[in-house]
């Protein structure tokens, strides 16, 4: 310890700095709990391949023929893979917040809240846990892909890109459901709401259909949902050339910065919500 | 009352500055909580209803009473996740709702629920709080390890919790609990849902906790063998208000010569005829370790 007299600049920063490296290292600590326990018990990532399979296979497949969808020369499998590798991020991280309501029962988060952790650090590596869960997802959806001969952009800067969003989204996901399941406190209740929004916000999006399709009301909607900006930020690393960048809606920087705010808001309310839980 | 001074922990050592700059009336050295007035209401139900109450260092207080009687709020406000509704109250020499932060460095907290992680190892259940409370990443592993030698547990360090026992997770959690060495240790019903003899080997351990690191606990129980047994003082609590405060054989001298301690319990919290089916219901009530397996 210093004493309080020597205020240097070093001092200064030093009390900038501890408090943001415990906040981080309290983050990774919840984090690698997650996990820990991911990796003792990955059917969930099994189970959950089925359904972005199913939507590739016969939606995709289906909806190539028709050629009903005009996604400006993209073949149809390749604009749909990014909408539902999207989708997997959005459909495994709605679902995360449930968690708490279980530590909740169990006494855990009591106290994780009695200890010296700032909720933020408690949200975030709740967050980060999702998105660990999501980046396995991804890992499935992609090679399913390449396995069903989609054209993808695979470079280690757009993989590196592939997975910073996919980790942002499925943190943004998570985090609102965890304000959900703040909200609601139970599991029966958690459950019916997860299932009520998981729909609107895939379908009032660009991940199957192109913004330009839906009618105006609906465009409105689709640009104010998160999932928009997600797939189309997916779209654009994993879309080549001018053509894919045709059948984009947003460029990648506005699609990152609107996501980052919106997880940083979320955060903050999060963090407000999580201590009510116990109450 | 006991008037024996116990200042083995000075406080002033821990926080002057919090001690120095408030303005409500003083705790004498060496108490580890203070509360004046500290009050809890939901809607129109008073739970913990203007409480007064001082723990000294070093002291083991049990809180007694009955279901509902505000046990587990008034340990919810102590340690920080409910705010209360007004009053004050100090720990360690910290203000609960001006210093959250300082407060929960300085508690430990072992809620009613069994509350180890059952998918994770004992190891890591410990490991994930030596994180939390910000010990070096040198001293972890061997704090943990020393923890769970004090509560036994070595052998089951890493094996997943939940195939522990009910009693195996408790001690997990008294050890989870001390990693930091905290000054006040705040347990809610600890050995509620035990075989007797997990419940022998908790209490062993509390005992040791108190004679060898000096540590304050506060114990909310109705179980009257464990009050007896664990604690100093105790503290009757009825529909959320201190109805008596003492040690043991005080209280039951008060009530006159041959009084048990049950018949104090019933007397202070007017429950003279139901006392017995009162604390069965409860036992059955409570939720235990098969929730974990």
């Amino acid at each position: 310890m210093t004493p309080g007299q020597t205020v240097s600049t070093g001092a200064g920063a030093a009390r900038l700095l501890t408090p943001l490296l415990a906040f981080c290292r309290k983050t990774l600590a919840i984090a690698d709990l997650e996990l820990r326990k991911l990796r003792r018990d990955p059917t969930e990532l099994v189970t959950r391949a089925i359904q972005p399979a199913l939507w590739l296979l016969l939606f995709g497949e289906v909806m190539s023929r028709s050629r009903a969808l005009a996604t400006s020369g993209v073949p149809y499998l390749d604009f749909l893979l990014p909408g539902i590798l999207a989708q997997s991020v959005l459909f495994i991280a709605i679902f995360n917040g449930i968690s708490i309501i279980w530590e909740r029962d169990l006494g855990i988060v009591h106290k994780f809240l009695a200890s010296p952790t700032p909720r933020a650090a408690l949200v975030v590596g709740k967050a980060l846990g999702g998105g660990i869960r999501a980046l396995a997802q991804a890992l499935v959806v992609l090679l399913l892909g390449l396995a069903l001969g989609v054209h993808l952009r695979l470079s280690p800067g757009t993989l590196g890109g592939v997975a910073l969003l996919v980790v942002l989204g499925a943190a943004l996901f998570s985090t609102f459901s965890l304000i959900i399941a703040c909200l609601v406190k139970t599991r029966e209740r958690f459950m019916g709401i997860g299932q009520v929004l998981t729909m609107p916000l895939f379908f009032a999006s660009n991940a199957i259909y192109p913004i330009a399709m839906m009618p105006g009301w609906l465009q409105s909607v689709a640009r104010l949902n998160p999932l928009t900006y997600e797939v189309d930020g997916l779209r654009n690393l994993l879309l080549a050339g001018p053509a894919g960048l045709g059948a984009t809606d947003v460029g990648l920087p506005t699609d990152i910065a609107v996501l980052s705010v919106i997880f940083v808001a979320l955060v903050g309310l999060a963090a407000r919500q999580y201590p009510k839980i116990v109450q | 009352m006991e008037s024996r001074a116990r200042p083995r922990r000075d406080n002033s050592q821990v926080a002057p500055a919090a001690l120095l700059s408030h303005a409500e009336p003083m705790p004498a050295i060496g108490s580890a909580v203070v509360c004046r007035g500290l009050t809890r209401r939901f809607g129109s139900i008073v739970a913990v209803d203007n409480v007064d109450l001082e723990v000294r260092s070093g002291e083991t207080l049990g809180l007694l009473g009955r279901n509902g009687a505000g046990k587990t709020t008034l340990i919810k406000m102590l340690t920080t996740l409910l705010p209360p509704s007004s009053g004050h109250a100090q720990i360690a020499g910290f203000d609960l709702v001006r210093h959250p932060a300082s407060v929960r460095r300085a508690i430990g907290y072992v809620p009613q629920a069994l509350s180890a992680d059952g998918d994770l190892t004992g190891f890591e259940n410990l490991l994930i709080f030596a994180r939390l409370y910000d010990l070096p990443a040198r001293e972890q592993r061997p704090r943990i390890a020393a923890a769970l030698a004090f509560m036994d547990l070595s052998e089951d360090a890493d094996r997943l919790v939940k195939h522990y026992s009910g009693g195996m997770i408790r001690r997990l959690e008294i050890a989870q609990s001390t990693l930091h060495r905290p000054k006040v240790l705040f347990l809610d019903e600890p050995t509620v849902g035990l075989d007797p003899l997990a419940r022998d080997a908790v209490w062993e351990q509390l005992k040791r906790l108190r004679s060898e690191l000096k540590t304050t606990i506060v114990l909310a129980t109705h179980h009257l063998e464990e009050a007896e047994l664990l604690c100093e003082r105790l503290a009757i609590l009825n529909q959320g208000h201190i109805s008596a405060i003492g040690a043991p054989p005080e209280l039951r001298a008060g009530l006159g010569a041959g009084t048990t301690l049950e018949d104090v319990f019933a007397h202070y919290t007017g429950a003279a005829h139901d006392v017995h089916d009162g604390i069965a219901a409860a036992y059955r009530q409570r939720r235990t370790a098969e929730r974990l397996g």
